[in-house]
């Protein structure tokens, strides 16, 4: 699937072929064709008003709420049989979220699968932006599980949607000016909420705000999935992406006190790690696709 | 009566023009008010205008629709029929129940106060005092954190609490304090009419006194328009230019408050005036 929108409508021949092709036992890609349809209406929907959350039939997964439902419904709905996939467990290509969501489309969709984001076409993600820029045509799928920015803040839901509604969103600065109150500095570091096209109040799933302004006019097209609170939402391509903040206490992203230990890089997100019994820290990219292609880089240009 | 007010205006509240320039209309003009809850219940038939400056007073026992009234003229109840109208500063009368929703909420953050009989209703218990204030600025559009501190700081100061305090919890607080609160978080935007649903229930006596003297001040030196709702006459005669007086939903009499305390007319205030404890 070269075009990053798939508008299957599948005639009888076309829903045949695909059964034909497909490994016995399930439809490809697991969901059948009237699920799929079902999502992708709500996906186009999501397109059309960036940021606002569409609500879908979410269905029952063979894994369990939280570990990517909502994601791996909305990768089932768009993959194609020329579509490369690559999923990482934050930022990690080797975790067991990501083997197994991975090995699953394997199985039930066949298709191509790559640890390159630059060879992707469809990465889905539990929690990070990979650090390599993306480009157009490619499309994230992010996993979701509070898709409501203002849940904690105003646990109603009706009202809620009528805040949505009307654009009406000092109550997530009242967050931020809490954060300030207690900590100095604003010290929401991850689900940072953001403004998409200057509309609708956003979460951007829990990644890092280190990851927030790679959203920002992105080339690629960024989909949202809610399994276990049933929602999905998009931002399209090139939309602008503003991450709230004061005047005097303006957004910034995380800074460490060190370069990754296997490749050195200063300017990925990194990862605390222990490294020893004596209590030892180092940090390491949380991208190992990025990781590695920084010390194969590395390597070559040695020799 | 109002135009197009979907686009009421967020400037902040030093920047706009002084209220006196409208000092020739009432500030809150009140026809018919009617809100029928069933069996009796509600208020029926009200109709006042209050004016700048001016501090009416609705008295009555429990159940004689007095908090539905005024939940009607703060926009948190719906009136079944009859009409608010608000004197916005740029839009002249606006009825409260005809806008669009944006309209109204906008109202009642800019132009109009709600200090509720519960604090635990008007308050985020969960949040500081200075956010609690500060929200409506935030609301306004002001996004400066040391600006809000410091307009909230001065008004903790105006409400007579300890600005050292403002990272503190309102759950922590004494009750007279939070009420204290609620009024800062209701004038921290300059409205023009302030709303209250007695304030002091609960209160001790030297709270209670020190708490009506603020509002008192408060009153005269803002030109703010008042309507408090209370069963206490004492609060009334204390504060009031007017008063209400409220049997079964409707206002059986109406006058200055003190010739209505003195020579009551209708039955029932004169029972309610002789029922009053002589300290």
């Amino acid at each position: 699937m070269p075009d990053p929108m798939p508008v299957a409508e599948p005639g009888a021949t076309a829903l045949l072929d695909e059964l034909g092709d497909a490994p016995p036992g399930w439809n490809f890609a697991y969901l059948d064709e009237a699920t799929k349809r079902m999502i992708r209406r709500a996906i186009l929907k999501a397109i059309a008003i960036p940021g606002h959350q569409v609500p879908f039939a979410s269905r029952e997964m063979p894994l369990p709420y939280g570990w990517g439902t909502g994601g791996i419904q909305v990768t089932a709905a768009i993959l194609g049989r020329d579509d490369v996939l690559k999923v990482i467990d934050q930022g990690a290509d080797d975790t067991t979220n990501a083997v197994n969501i991975r090995r699953f489309f394997e199985r039930t969709a066949g298709v191509a699968t790559t640890t390159l984001t630059t060879e992707a076409t469809i990465i889905q993600t539990r929690h990070r932006v990979p650090e390599t820029p993306l480009a157009a045509g490619q499309v994230m799928v992010y996993q979701v599980p509070i898709p409501e920015p203002l849940q904690k803040l105003e646990p109603r839901r009706p009202e809620a949607r009528t805040l949505h509604a009307l654009a009406d969103y000092s109550l997530m600065h009242v967050k931020l000016y809490e954060d300030i109150v207690h900590h100095g500095h604003i010290a929401t570091t991850y689900d940072y909420p953001v403004m998409v096209n200057e509309r609708y109040l956003t979460a951007p799933s829990p990644i890092p705000k280190y990851d927030n302004p790679k959203l920002d006019r992105s080339p690629a097209l960024h989909l949202f999935g809610a399994g276990r609170e049933k929602r999905i939402y998009a931002i399209p391509p090139w939309t602008p992406v503003r991450s709230l903040d004061f005047e005097d206490f303006p957004f910034a992203v995380q800074r460490w006190p060190g370069a990754c230990a296997h490749c050195g890089a200063e300017d990925s997100f990194l990862d605390e790690i222990v490294a020893d019994d004596a209590g030892r820290r180092v940090f390491i990219c949380s991208d190992t696709d990025h990781c590695a292609a920084r010390r194969a880089d590395a390597e070559g240009g040695a020799t | 009566m109002q135009a197009d007010v979907a686009e009421l205006d967020k400037t902040e509240p030093s920047n706009r023009p002084a209220p006196e320039a409208a000092v020739d209309r009432p500030r809150l003009a009140v026809h018919g008010l009617t809100r029928d809850h069933g069996a009796g219940r509600g208020c029926f038939d009200v109709s006042f205008d209050l004016w700048p400056g001016e501090v009416i007073a609705v008295v009555g026992e429990s159940g004689s629709g007095k908090s539905t009234l005024l939940a009607c003229l703060g926009g948190l109840g719906r009136p079944d029929r009859g009409q608010v109208l608000l004197d916005h500063a740029e839009h002249g009368g606006v009825d409260l129940h005809h806008v669009s929703e944006r309209a109204r909420r906008d109202l009642l953050r800019t132009t109009i106060g709600f200090v509720h009989q519960n604090p635990r209703d008007g308050l985020r218990m969960n949040v500081s005092a200075g956010a609690n204030v500060g929200e409506r600025l935030m609301a306004l559009g002001w996004r400066h954190w040391g600006r809000i501190r410091a307009e909230t700081s001065r008004w903790l100061a105006r409400v007579e609490l300890d600005a050292q305090r403002i990272d503190d919890r309102p759950s922590d607080w004494s009750g007279g304090m939070q009420q204290r609160l609620q009024i800062a978080r209701s004038l921290v935007t300059a409205p023009r009419v302030l709303l209250l649903d007695e304030p002091t229930a609960g209160l001790d006596v030297s709270v209670q006194a020190r708490l009506l003297d603020l509002l008192r001040t408060l009153v005269r030196d803002g030109r703010l328009a008042v309507v408090i709702v209370t069963h206490d006459l004492a609060v009334a005669r204390l504060l009031a230019d007017r008063t209400l007086v409220m049997q079964g939903g409707r206002v059986v009499e109406a006058g200055l408050t003190d010739q209505v305390l003195e020579d009551p007319q209708a039955a029932y205030t004169q029972l309610l005036v002789s029922a009053q404890l002589q300290a």
